[in-house]
């Protein structure tokens, strides 16, 4: 008879597990689930473009011309004759991927920089930690103009230039995780075990580490997809044919006084992505009880 | 505090070279070198003209010879514009980029400074929701949006607002400082509302409520000190993104500052007045920065004392 009350025990276990009741307070925090939601449906659709745009990517009308939403275009054309609303799930699908590629450059970078530099400790925790303080002092904006400059406009250097810059706070964080960590007992017995500094750090350290990494990475991406937005909107970040919520934003402050449409639905699309974002970053932090991820 | 004054000097020098030594390498390794442009020119006058700005040396005695002129604090001739000086470009373009950012650091730190105070009189009540919830807008509707919006509403709808220009009409400047400060207003409200939270908390402050001070005393004399710290150890990096912002701003508004003039000598590939131009901001900001620690050193008597005491 005592067999079920052990596995009653054990389910009551799981109820109250770090993540399932993070889960249970996130889920009361309504702005917090309200952008997991649309930041769900964003991903769905940007996933999705190619088969549910209204219209082609390339499909022009010359003679249509800019028009305001109608029933045929929902949210209007651009002076091409370009539906906008295609042209926002394009859009999305580039600033949406930059948001995130960059974003896990960024995680990869900082955790195993902060990890190893925690784990070592001593003069390369030292000499590794200076070098983030002195990257840190940089004016990384500007160095990402010049890079974009320097080595021309392509996709794949914005993803490494801004995944590059975003790591440092990552990798800081990471740092004082693992110091703490590091003199817990379940490490030491580890150590003595005589399990390899890298598995310790894969297998122990990392996931003990999760809270925190989660909500910078959440906060991390919408400050991601600003730098793009920035960068398109000056002309140095994504460059046509392919378009960006930045780029559109740009094309629609040209001519915002003849067509405010070609404006309004892009910068919509953006503000509430990062809105979405910061709320559910905010929401994990409560929910996680994270503290030092604060601005 | 003078310990931590020199600490932080030279912990600033060694970032200076790193941000000059790498610009200039990054630079010089780009693709084509300026002469290389549109329009061939003959091999002999590009030899003339690479042997007339050193390019013809090799490198690192280009670099050492950069970081001579840099030491007299000339940037070098600029590429694109015959007979101008980077010096020139800069003296005519930063004025303009400091007027803007002063004024939209001031309309940052009132108004930011203000909601945050007065959110945090009364945590979790509308008066605490209101200007957070505003706060949140300032930080999720970027300039690049904000502008071309305020444009919108008060320039074309309202009429009420010059939408370009600086200093030509009255009331041109408004629109342009709204939009650069209002992220770091609603970054500055977040961080005096934490600042000002914890202080109110304190030991110090329960004693001049109990020894009878009115509220607003205790808020202004007491308390404001120390929840301005974290706003103070902001300024820096809000003088940097500033910076970077005014290159969206400037060039929305069609400001004739030292932002366009990099957004634009970044299109025509004017190397040596973006190498002048990044040069002269990073060192900007790397001060900047030092000054912001070293105010925020000042207020927060606990540091101070880590650093060896006396003032």
């Amino acid at each position: 008879m005592s067999a079920p009350l052990i596995t009653d025990i054990a389910q009551a276990e799981q109820g109250t597990s770090l993540w399932r009741d993070a889960w249970l307070r996130l889920r009361r925090n309504r702005l917090a689930v309200l952008g997991l939601a649309v930041l769900c449906f964003f991903v769905l659709v940007a996933l999705l473009t190619p088969w549910i745009a209204p219209y082609g990517y390339a499909q022009q009308n010359l003679e249509l011309g800019a028009t305001p939403p109608s029933a045929a275009h929902w949210l209007g054309t651009d002076i091409f004759g370009r539906d906008l609303l295609t042209q926002i799930m394009y859009g999305g699908r580039v600033s949406l991927a930059v948001g995130f590629i960059a974003t896990a450059v960024a995680l990869v970078i900082g955790v195993t920089w902060g990890a190893i530099a925690g784990y070592a400790g001593g003069k390369l925790d030292a000499a590794m930690m200076r070098l983030v303080d002195i990257l840190y002092a940089l004016p990384f904006m500007i160095f990402i103009v010049l890079l974009m400059v320097v080595f021309g406009r392509n996709m794949l250097l914005l993803f490494l230039a801004i995944g590059a810059v975003e790591w440092l706070t990552m990798a800081r964080i990471m740092r004082s995780q693992v110091q703490s960590l590091r003199q817990q007992e379940f490490v030491e017995a580890a150590i003595s075990l005589g399990l390899s500094p890298a598995t310790i750090i894969r297998r122990h350290l990392v996931p003990n580490a999760l809270g925190p990494i989660i909500v910078y990475t959440t906060l991390t991406i919408p400050s991601v997809m600003l730098l793009e937005a920035f960068l398109s909107f000056l002309g140095l970040g994504v460059q046509p044919p392919q378009t960006s919520w930045g780029l559109l934003i740009s094309y629609g402050a040209e001519s915002l006084e003849e067509y405010p449409w070609l404006l309004l639905y892009p910068g919509l699309a953006l503000t509430l992505t990062l809105f979405s974002l910061n709320f559910l970053g905010d929401g994990l932090r409560d929910a996680l009880d994270v503290r030092g991820a604060k601005d | 505090m003078w310990r931590f004054i020199g600490f932080r000097v030279l912990q600033s020098i060694p970032v200076i070279l790193v941000v000059i030594t790498v610009t200039f390498f990054l630079v010089r390794l780009a693709p084509g070198g300026p002469f290389s442009a549109e329009k061939a020119v003959i091999p002999e006058v590009k030899a003339a003209l690479e042997a007339q700005y050193g390019l013809n040396l090799p490198m690192f005695q280009q670099y050492l010879a950069y970081l001579g002129d840099l030491a007299h604090g000339d940037l070098g001739p600029s590429f694109k514009y015959p007979g101008r000086s980077v010096n020139e470009l800069i003296a005519a373009g930063f004025p303009v980029t400091a007027e803007l950012g002063l004024y939209a650091l001031l309309v940052a730190i009132g108004i930011g400074g203000i909601a945050g105070v007065v959110a945090s009189l009364r945590p979790n009540t509308a008066q605490d929701y209101i200007p957070m919830s505003v706060a949140m807008i300032g930080i999720c509707v970027p300039s690049l949006l904000m502008g071309p919006i305020l444009i919108l509403v008060f320039g074309i709808y309202l009429e009420w607002l010059p939408v370009s220009g600086w200093g030509d009409i009255p009331g041109d400047k408004i629109l342009p400082a709204i939009t650069l400060g209002s992220t770091y207003a609603a970054y500055i409200a977040r961080l005096s509302r934490a600042g000002m939270l914890e202080v109110m908390s304190q030991d110090y402050i329960r004693t001049a409520r109990a020894k009878g001070l009115p509220e607003w005393q205790v808020v202004v004399r007491h308390a404001l000190r120390g929840g301005m710290i974290p706003v103070v150890a902001f300024l820096g990096p809000a003088f940097a993104g500033l910076l970077s912002g005014s290159f969206v701003v400037e060039t929305i508004f069609q400001i004739p500052g030292l932002g366009r003039f990099y957004v634009q000598a970044a299109f025509n590939r004017d190397y040596t007045m973006i190498l002048g131009a990044t040069v002269f901001l990073a060192v900007l900001i790397v001060v900047f920065n030092l000054l912001s620690d070293i105010l925020a050193a000042w207020m927060n008597p606990r540091l101070r004392s880590q650093y060896g005491g006396g003032a």
